[in-house]
């Protein structure tokens, strides 16, 4: 991961953040109305707490999600943050990552979002856009692709994830009470999970 | 939008010491938290937390002192607390025997509540936690979620309290909420619906004569709509739900408690507490204790729940036993 850790955790601040009222306005339809306020408030405290002579990726990425725990609140604000935290474990002392590593991460945060929210793919949450994501991932790199490559095909794959969830039922979190009305929405947490992957390939390629 | 504030942002935080301003003899503000505990700071028993998003007053720093709680944490309106409030709650109010966290079902406040459950017991602090799922209109089986925590909460922080200052260690007082939890349920209604602050108009909309059945305590829609009709009527529709659970049987004591919304004057809860008594008596329940008035509201939403509280000897007890807090005072 070249060109640091500070960099794309920048990117991902600033895509959530312009996708603030996109987010929030998902969540209107099917939940409280406060997912992208929420996320591009728990943002902007990490890019506070942040700065760029961050190099240590586990300890920067540690340090963001104890900031997602202490300022995003509701749902997402312990499930990025835990993710982020458990993505800091495996990564601790690392300056950068190989795509083995970045296949590790993904799969740590997974952990770390079904281990606190009880959630399994088909709920209609963030794992329906991250979990097809980091399998995608894995077997790109098995055959050989390097993590642009991978990235790229794990975005396409989280995209479809993010389609998915319009047709599926909720049950987990607030939009659970809706029953069969929440079908025909988009889930906004899996589109939030979606769009931190975007900005992840994004910096990857340079852009 | 017609509300009695200054700034929108500044709601919780100036709510906080308000309270603190009103009732400096029961509780203190942690500096710089939104959290508020004992005035006379940790006491060498179990401790008990509870909390949840504001909106919910007296809940639930009203019921911090003695005989209730030993620390409330508020979050944002309608929001869970986060991780390190709860946390620093737990550190304030644990005497060394530990502390329960009473914790509402919901999604954020499981998880946030249970993040500082793991951050104290890092810290070496033995702590438990219960979740309230009080809410007949809910359907359990339907909805992995599972029902939420409304006004039942307010009956388990009375009588865990009570145990919990009689010197119970954890287990038992643990032990004694849950037993709360397997027989408290309740179900509301509103006239009309909430307006969040921050959002700035009612979370739904209801015609001049319309009422929504079965709504929660943020401005979620409920189960369905109709007329408005007698409040006996709609009293009994409360009711007949709850007692279909199957846990209320003739012989049975319960205690009720029949709770305000915000926007419902007292007058009105009187009148429905009154059916709600003889409609429990019909069914040959002998009601032990009765509860009116705004314990869990949903901030302007007119409307009530009515709960059951099955009781044995124990939670009788309990239930009676003396309190001291700013909402709840009983000798």
């Amino acid at each position: 991961m070249q060109g640091g850790i500070y960099k794309c955790l920048s990117m991902i601040a600033e895509r959530i953040t312009a996708n603030k009222d996109f987010l929030t306005e998902l969540d209107r339809e099917i939940g409280d109305s406060d997912h992208g306020i929420n996320m591009a408030r728990g943002f902007q405290a990490v890019m506070e707490k942040l700065s760029p002579d961050d190099t240590d990726i586990g300890a920067t990425l540690k340090k963001t999600g104890m900031t997602l725990l202490s300022k995003v609140g509701g749902a997402s604000g312990p499930l990025y943050g835990t993710a982020y935290m458990e993505a800091g474990k495996i990564t601790a002392g690392k300056t950068e990552l190989t795509p083995e590593d970045m296949k590790a991460v993904l799969e740590a945060a997974i952990a770390g979002i079904q281990k606190r929210g009880k959630a399994v793919r088909g709920e209609k949450t963030m794992l329906d856009a991250i979990i097809p994501a980091a399998e995608t991932f894995s077997a790109k790199i098995a055959e050989g692709s390097d993590m642009a490559g991978a990235l790229e095909a794990a975005c396409e794959s989280a995209k479809e994830g993010v389609e998915y969830t319009k047709t599926i039922i909720a049950t987990k979190g607030r939009a659970s009470y809706l029953g069969e009305r929440s079908i025909g929405h988009q889930d906004p947490g899996a589109t939030s999970a979606m769009i931190t992957l975007e900005a992840i390939r994004d910096f990857m390629k340079g852009a | 939008m017609k509300k009695l504030i200054n700034k929108v942002d500044n709601i919780v935080d100036e709510m906080l010491d308000g309270m603190t301003a009103a009732y400096p003899q029961y509780v203190k503000r942690l500096e710089g938290f939104n959290v508020l505990v004992r005035a006379k700071g940790a006491t060498p028993k179990v401790a008990l937390v509870s909390g949840g998003g504001s909106g919910h007053e007296p809940s639930h720093g009203g019921f911090v002192g003695r005989g209730m709680l030993d620390g409330a944490v508020a979050g944002e309106v309608f929001t869970s607390p986060t991780p390190d409030q709860v946390y620093e709650a737990v550190k304030a109010v644990n005497g060394g025997k530990g502390v329960l966290l009473v914790i509402k079902n919901y999604t954020g406040d499981v998880m946030n509540f249970e993040m500082a459950e793991e951050m104290a017991a890092d810290d070496g602090i033995t702590v438990e936690h219960v979740v309230v799922a009080d809410d007949v209109a809910v359907e359990n089986s339907t909805w992995t979620t599972g029902r939420r925590g409304i006004a039942g909460t307010v009956l388990v922080h009375k009588i865990a309290g009570a145990c919990a200052e009689s010197g119970a260690e954890l287990s038992e007082v643990k032990r004694v909420a849950e037993k709360v939890i397997a027989n408290v349920r309740s179900m509301g209604m509103a006239v009309n619906a909430c307006t969040v602050p921050a959002a700035g108009k009612p979370s739904f909309e209801l015609a001049g004569d319309e009422i929504e059945i079965g709504i929660g305590i943020h401005g979620e829609p409920g189960t369905h709509r109709e007329k408005i009709s007698d409040v006996n009527n709609i009293a009994d529709k409360l009711l007949e739900k709850i007692f279909a659970e199957g846990i209320y049987a003739k012989g049975d004591e319960v205690a009720v408690l029949v709770n305000g919304m915000g926007g419902t004057p007292l007058m009105e809860l009187l009148v429905a507490n009154k059916h709600v008594k003889e409609v429990v008596e019909g069914k040959g329940l002998k009601v032990a204790k009765t509860i009116v008035g705004n314990y869990m509201t949903s901030l302007d939403m007119e409307g009530f729940s009515v709960t059951l509280l099955k009781l044995d000897d124990e939670l009788k007890k309990y239930l009676d036993a003396p309190a001291d807090t700013p909402a709840f005072v009983q000798f």
